[in-house]
C-alpha cells in the first residue's frame, strides 16, 4: 500500500515501472472504503474546486446584497424569482455554496486521512526489496562493473550518500547488497501541512460564518427587519443576543452619543446585535490633504463596560482598530451626526426680501407653507463642512477650490413627489465671479444641475433679492417701463404709443419674472401673427432686455452705484439667466444656510471573529507546506551491488526517482553516478556546471 | 582509473563555503547601506519602517547570494536612484531643469526608457528566433536587464517625487495602477532573466518578452490617455504598512503566471511545429518541450507560492482596514478564483501526471483569469478595492 501513496507523488511518466499508481487496487471493496475513496478522490476534488470557482464568479458578476427591488427592475419578475430562489443574490451564504465548501473540506480531510498512513510508511520504509531488473527500467538508472571489492564500493557509496544528505538502509542477501536511500522527507510533510492547512482555514472561517444565526433563522427564532425604524422599536425577534459567537456589523454614532448595538446586514434587511458594552463617541476628527481629500480619520471612543471599574478610552483610526475583549472595533466611515442648521426660506418671487428663518436638523423633516397655500415638507438629508472641488479659475485652469459648508435636503409636496437639493452656504468663485450654488436633481442616481445666483459686491444675496422683489412689483416695473419707453413718442405716434410700449415692456417683464424666456416665447407666439413674429419678436426681446436693464439701474441707484462696471454688467446677465432658470428649479424658495452647529458621526464596524486566529494558523501551515512541497524535492535512490560473475570486482546497478523537477533530478543523478560508479570528480572535465552550484 | 575517495568533490561544502569573496563584499555593502540609512533617518522611522528596512536589506543580500547577477544590478539601480534623488534635492521643479532628471533619471523619464528597452529587447529576441546566431538573443537579454533596471530606478525616484509633491501625501509607489504596472514589467523581466540565466535557454525570451511588451503598451496608453502618472494622495484605507508587502508579493505571483503562460504559448508552437515542420530552423531555436515544461512548472510554483502569501497578507490587511479578513469583495473573490485555477493545474500535474498541450493551454487560460482578476475587476466590477479604477 505504501507504494501507492508514494506513487501519487511521482511526477507522471517517470519511474512508472516501479511505482504505477495503484488507486484501483484489487481489494474487496467495503462500503465505508468506497465512500472514503470517493470523498478523497482527485476527481471529486477537482470538480469541487471548479464548482467553487464558478460559484465565486457568479457572485462577483451579479452584484451582491442589493435591495430586492433593484433586482426586480433589472431582471424582471420571472428571472428574479429564479435567481432569488437559487440564492444568487447572496451566493456566498447560499446553502448550496456552503455545501460545496463543506464537501471540499470533507474531501480534503479524507484525502489527508487516506494519504497519511501511506506517507508515514513511506518515510519509514526504504523498500529494500527492489529487484535489479526493475531498477534497470527506471528512466534514471545506470550500471557499472567496478574493479573494487563489494565492501570497498559500499563504503564509498555510503560516504557519498551521506555527504549528499541521503539517509540510507541496506540489506544483504545471498551476497547481493541493496542500499535504499532517500532525502527531502520534508516534502511529504509539506503535503500534510498544505492540505491540513486548508481544512483548518475552512473550519476557522466556518466558526466566523454566522452559522448559528442562519440555523436560528431557519428555525424561525430570528426574523430579519426590513423597515427603517429607530433601533429602540426593533422587535425582539430581530435582535441577536450577546451570546452570538461571531458577527460583523456596523453602527453610526454621533459625537456625544453612544451605542450598545450594531446592525448586521442580512439580505434585504438587517438584525440588531446586542453588545455587552456601550461605545461612546467623544470626538471625531478628519485630516485632509490640500486637495480636500481625506487623509485619515479617527474617533475618540470611550468603552463603558459594566465589568470594568473605569471606562476605557481609546482612539481608533483607519487601519488601526481597537481590539477589546474579543471584539474588534474599526473606523470604517463617517457621516453627519445630526447637525443643527439655521435656514432661511427666501421666496423666489414677490416676497424675495421677506425670508423666513427656521431651525432644522439633519435627518429631521419639517413642514413649510408654500406661497401658493399648499404645504411642503423639507427633509434634511446630509451636511458637510469641507468640500473641495477642482473648478476652472480665471485662466481656465483647474484649481482646487474650497467650497465650504453645504446642506443636502429634499423637498416633498403633498403627493409625496419631490426633488433633491444641495445648497452651499458661501458664494463660490467661478471664472472670475461668485455665485450662490444650489443643485437640484430628481433622484440620487442623477447628477445635480446647478442654479447659479450671482453674488453682489458684498458677497451677499441682497442685490438679487432686491432685483427679484422689484421685478415682481407692478409699480416699480411700470415706472421702469415708462423710463424704457421714453423717447419713443415720435416713433410710436405720441403719448398713446408710448404708453402702449410701456405696458408691453411691463407685461413682458412680468411674464419673464413668472416663467422665464419660455413664457415670453409663448406669449409672443400667442399674440403676434406668424408672419411678423420674426421681426417683431426680436424687437420685443430687445425691449424686454432694456426693461430688465432699466430695472437694474434702479437697483444700483438705490445701492448708490453711479457708473456701471463690466462686473456689474455681468451680474445682470447672470441674474437674468438665474431668473430664467428658476422656471426649472422646482422650488418656490431658495433655502439659504445661515448658520450651523456641526455634529459628526463616526461609522464603526464591530466584529467578533473567534475563528480568525484559526484561519491565520491554517494560512501559515498552508504557506509553509507549499514551500516544502515546491522546494524540497523528495528523492529516492537504490543501489544494488554484487560480486562480478568472475569474482574480480563488483557489479553495480543504481536508480533513482524524484517527485519534482525531472530535468534537475536527471542532472543530479548524473552527478551521483559519476561519484558513485565512475568515482570521478564532476567538476573535473566535460560537465560545465559544478555540483556545488545548485542554488536553485 | 579511480582517484582516492578523499579527493572527490562530493563532500558538499557548507553553505558559507560556497560563497565567494564578492558575495561577502556585497553583503557588507548592503549592511553598510542599511546601517547608514538607519543612522541618518532612524529617528524618523517607526518600528514598521525599521522592520521594512531590515527586510529589504536581508532580501537584497539573500538575493545577491542566491543569484549573483543581482549584485551588480542592484548596485547600479541603487546608485542611479540615489543620484536622481540627490539631483532633486528639495525641489521638484528641478525635474524640468536638470538634464539628467529631465531625460533619464526622473520617475517619468525612467518609465519611458524602460518602455523603449522592453520593445528593443522584444524585437531582438524575435530576430534571434529567426536567425542562427545567438547574438540577437544576447542583445535582447541585455536590453531586458536595462529595462528592468530603468523600471526599478523609476519607481525609486518616483518615491521621492511623491514626497516632494507634498510631504503629507507620501506613500510607496505601489498604490495605483500606473505604479504597479511599472513594477510588474520590471518584475516579469527580472524573473525571466533569472530563468534564462539558470537554464541557459535564451529561446524563451521571444515569447516571454511579448507579454512584457504588451504590459508596456497598456502602461503607455494608460499614461498618455489617462494621465495615470500624476501623483494623487492616497485614500485612507491604502495608507497601511500591509500595502507595502502585499502588493509586491502579489506581483511576483502575477509575474510567475505570466511567464508560465508565455512558455505555454512556446510549448504549443513547438508542439505544432514538431508535427508540421520538423526541420524548420525556427524549431531549433525554441527550447525543447521538456525544458519549457520544467520552467513552466517552476514559474507556476513560485507564482502560486507568492500568490498564496499575498492573498493571506491581503486578508490580514483587510482584517485591519475593513474589519474582516474575508468579505467576498470581487477582488478577493477573483484572487481565490485565480488561486483555485492554479491549484487545480498543480493537482493535474502531480496527481494525474498530466503534461502536454492541455496543460499549456491551461496556463494560457490561467493568464486570462489572472488578468481579469488584476484589471477586469477594476474595470467591470465594483467593490471595496475600487481605488485602482481605470
Ligand atoms: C482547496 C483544496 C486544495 C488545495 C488548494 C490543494 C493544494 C495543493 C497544492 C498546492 C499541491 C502541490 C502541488 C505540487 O506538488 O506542486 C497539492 C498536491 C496534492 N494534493 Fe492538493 N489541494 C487541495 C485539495 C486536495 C484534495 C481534496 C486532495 C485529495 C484528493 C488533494 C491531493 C493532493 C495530492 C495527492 C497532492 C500531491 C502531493 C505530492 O505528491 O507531493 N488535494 N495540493
Amino acid at each position: 500500500m505504501a507504494d501507492s501513496h508514494q506513487s501519487t507523488g511521482n511526477s507522471g511518466g517517470q519511474g512508472s515501472a516501479s511505482s504505477t499508481s495503484s488507486r484501483g487496487q484489487n481489494r474487496t471493496p467495503r462500503r465505508s472504503r468506497i465512500i472514503v475513496e470517493f470523498l478523497g478522490s482527485m476527481n471529486l476534488a477537482i470538480t469541487l474546486l471548479v464548482a467553487l470557482a464558478i460559484a465565486s464568479v457568479i457572485g462577483t458578476v451579479l452584484v451582491q446584497n442589493e435591495p430586492y427591488t433593484e433586482y426586480l427592475i433589472q431582471f424582471g419578475p420571472f428571472w428574479h424569482e429564479i435567481f432569488a430562489g437559487m440564492g444568487l443574490y447572496q451566493v456566498y451564504s447560499a446553502s448550496w455554496f456552503l455545501l460545496v465548501v463543506t464537501f471540499l473540506v470533507v474531501s480534503t480531510a479524507f484525502c489527508v486521512y487516506r494519504q497519511t498512513p501511506g506517507i508515514l510508511k513511506d518515510l519509514r520504509r526504504y523498500n529494500l526489496q527492489v529487484k535489479e531488473k526493475s531498477l534497470r527500467s527506471f528512466p534514471a538508472s545506470s550500471t557499472g562493473d567496478l574493479g573494487q571489492s563489494q565492501e570497498d564500493f559500499l563504503a564509498h557509496a555510503r560516504r557519498v550518500l551521506k555527504a549528499q544528505g541521503f539517509r540510507a538502509r541496506e540489506k544483504t542477501r545471498d551476497g547481493e547488497t541493496v542500499v535504499a536511500a532517500m532525502k527531502g522527507r520534508w516534502n511529504r510533510l509539506g503535503y500534510m501541512l498544505t492540505h491540513v492547512g486548508i481544512v483548518v482555514i475552512c473550519v476557522g472561517a466556518l466558526l466566523d460564518g454566522q452559522f448559528l444565526l442562519k440555523v436560528n433563522e431557519w428555525m424561525g427564532n430570528v426574523e430579519i427587519e426590513t423597515r427603517s425604524i429607530p433601533e429602540s422599536q426593533v422587535p425582539e425577534i430581530s435582535r441577536v443576543p450577546v451570546s452570538n459567537p461571531s458577527f460583523r456589523g456596523s453602527v453610526e454614532i454621533p459625537e456625544g452619543a453612544s451605542a450598545n448595538v450594531v446592525f448586521l446586514p442580512v439580505r434585504e434587511g438587517y438584525l440588531v446585535q446586542d453588545l455587552p458594552f456601550r461605545v461612546e463617541l467623544e470626538e471625531f476628527r478628519i485630516q485632509r490633504f490640500s486637495t480636500g481629500a481625506e487623509q485619515s480619520y479617527e474617533s475618540d471612543l470611550v468603552i463603558h463596560d459594566p465589568e470594568r471599574d473605569e471606562p476605557l478610552r481609546a482612539t481608533i483610526s483607519v487601519n488601526d482598530p481597537l481590539i477589546y475583549d474579543g471584539y474588534a472595533i474599526y473606523q470604517s466611515s463617517f457621516a453627519d451626526g445630526g447637525t443643527r442648521v439655521e435656514m432661511e426660506a427666501i421666496p423666489l418671487g414677490p416676497g424675495a426680501l421677506r425670508g423666513v428663518d427656521f431651525p432644522g436638523r439633519i435627518f429631521d423633516e419639517m413642514d413649510i407653507p408654500a406661497p401658493g397655500g399648499e404645504e411642503l415638507t423639507i427633509e434634511f438629508i446630509d451636511f458637510s463642512v469641507v468640500n473641495t472641488q477642482a473648478l476652472l479659475n480665471e485662466e481656465g485652469e483647474e484649481e482646487n477650490v474650497f467650497l465650504g459648508p453645504r446642506v443636502d435636503f429634499r423637498l416633498v409636496d403633498r403627493t409625496g413627489a419631490g426633488l433633491y437639493y444641495r445648497n452651499y452656504q458661501n458664494p463660490i468663485p467661478q471664472e472670475g465671479a461668485k455665485y450662490f450654488l444650489s443643485g437640484v436633481r430628481e433622484s440620487p442616481a442623477e447628477e445635480f444641475s446647478y442654479l447659479f445666483i450671482p453674488a453682489d459686491a458684498d458677497d451677499s444675496l441682497d442685490r438679487f433679492r432686491t432685483y427679484l422683489t422689484m421685478l415682481h412689483d407692478d409699480e416699480v416695473r411700470m415706472a421702469v417701463a415708462q423710463q424704457a419707453a421714453r423717447g419713443s413718442e415720435e416713433m410710436m405716434g405720441g403719448e398713446e404709443g408710448r404708453q402702449a410700449i410701456a405696458r408691453t415692456v411691463s407685461m413682458l417683464m412680468q411674464t419673464f419674472a413668472e416663467g422665464g424666456y419660455p413664457a415670453v416665447d409663448a406669449e409672443i407666439e400667442q399674440r403676434i401673427p406668424e408672419g411678423q413674429r420674426e421681426q417683431l419678436g426680436g424687437l420685443l426681446f430687445q425691449v424686454l432686455n432694456s426693461g430688465l436693464q432699466g430695472l437694474y439701474m434702479e437697483v444700483l441707484e438705490e445701492e448708490g452705484v453711479v457708473a456701471i462696471t463690466e462686473e456689474e454688467q455681468r451680474w445682470l446677465e447672470d441674474a437674468v439667466s438665474a431668473i430664467n432658470a428658476l422656471n426649472f428649479y422646482g422650488s418656490p424658495y431658495f433655502f439659504r444656510l445661515d448658520d450651523f452647529d456641526h455634529r459628526e458621526a463616526s461609522g464603526l464596524q464591530i466584529a467578533k471573529a473567534p475563528g480568525e486566529s484559526t484561519v491565520y494558523t491554517g494560512s501559515v501551515m498552508l504557506i509553509i507546506g507549499i514551500f516544502l512541497m515546491f522546494y524540497v524535492s523528495y528523492q529516492r535512490l537504490w543501489i544494488v551491488a554484487r560480486p562480478n560473475e568472475d569474482g574480480s570486482g563488483t557489479h553495480v546497478v543504481m536508480a533513482g526517482t524524484s517527485n519534482r523537477h525531472r530535468v534537475e533530478f536527471e542532472k543530479r543523478f548524473a552527478h551521483l553516478e559519476r561519484w558513485i560508479i565512475e568515482q570521478k570528480n564532476v567538476g573535473d572535465d566535460d560537465s560545465p556546471d559544478s555540483a556545488t552550484n545548485k542554488n536553485d | 582509473m579511480s582517484v582516492p575517495h578523499e579527493a572527490l568533490d562530493f563532500e558538499r561544502p557548507g553553505f558559507f563555503r560556497q560563497l565567494l569573496l564578492r558575495d561577502w563584499a556585497y553583503m557588507a555593502l548592503v549592511l553598510a547601506v542599511a546601517v547608514t540609512a538607519y543612522s541618518l533617518y532612524g529617528h524618523m522611522m517607526d518600528r514598521y519602517d525599521t522592520g521594512g528596512l531590515i527586510l529589504a536589506a536581508g532580501m537584497s543580500a539573500w538575493l545577491g547570494w542566491f543569484w549573483r547577477p543581482w549584485q551588480l544590478f542592484s548596485v547600479i539601480v541603487a546608485v542611479l536612484s540615489l543620484f536622481g534623488v540627490w539631483l532633486y534635492g528639495d525641489d521638484l521643479a528641478r525635474g524640468d531643469s536638470v538634464f539628467w532628471l529631465n531625460y533619464i533619471g526622473s520617475g517619468q523619464a525612467g518609465v519611458m526608457w524602460m518602455s523603449v528597452m522592453v520593445y528593443l529587447s522584444t524585437a531582438a529576441y524575435l530576430v534571434g528566433l529567426f536567425s542562427t546566431s545567438d547574438f540577437p538573443y544576447r542583445v535582447g537579454s541585455a536590453f531586458a536587464w536595462v529595462a528592468a533596471g530603468a523600471g526599478l530606478m523609476a519607481l525609486m525616484v518616483r518615491w521621492r517625487e511623491i514626497y516632494l509633491h507634498d510631504p503629507s501625501w507620501g506613500y510607496i509607489p505601489v498604490a495605483n495602477l500606473y505604479e504597479v504596472f511599472v513594477l510588474m514589467v520590471a518584475m516579469i523581466a527580472l524573473m525571466y532573466l533569472y530563468y534564462e540565466q539558470r537554464t541557459g535557454q535564451r529561446g524563451m525570451g521571444a515569447f516571454v518578452m511579448l507579454v512584457v511588451a504588451a504590459s508596456t503598451t497598456f502602461l503607455l496608453w494608460y499614461m498618455f490617455d489617462r494621465d495615470a502618472h500624476m501623483v494623487e494622495p492616497l485614500v485612507p484605507a491604502l495608507n497601511s504598512w500591509w500595502m507595502k508587502i502585499h502588493v509586491p508579493t502579489n506581483f511576483v505571483g502575477y509575474g510567475g503566471f505570466a511567464i508560465a503562460a508565455m512558455l505555454g504559448v512556446a510549448y504549443l508552437v513547438r508542439h505544432r511545429m514538431e508535427r508540421t515542420r520538423p526541420d524548420s530552423r525556427v524549431l531549433a531555436r525554441i527550447p525543447s518541450k521538456d525544458a519549457l515544461d520544467g520552467v513552466m512548472y517552476k514559474a507556476i510554483a513560485i507564482g502560486f507560492a507568492f500568490f498564496t502569501i499575498a492573498t493571506v497578507l491581503g486578508a490580514m490587511w483587510a482584517a485591519e482596514a475593513w474589519g474582516g479578513y474575508w468579505s467576498w469583495d470581487p477582488k478577493e473573490t477573483w484572487a481565490l478564483i485565480v488561486w483555485l485555477t492554479y491549484a487545480a493545474w498543480l493537482h493535474m500535474r502531480f496527481t494525474k501526471g498530466w503534461r502536454g498541450p492541455g496543460m499549456a493551454w491551461w496556463t494560457i487560460i490561467g493568464l486570462f483569469v489572472t488578468t481579469f482578476a488584476f484589471l477586469g475587476v477594476n474595470m467591470f466590477l465594483s467593490g471595496l478595492h475600487s481605488y485602482g479604477e481605470l
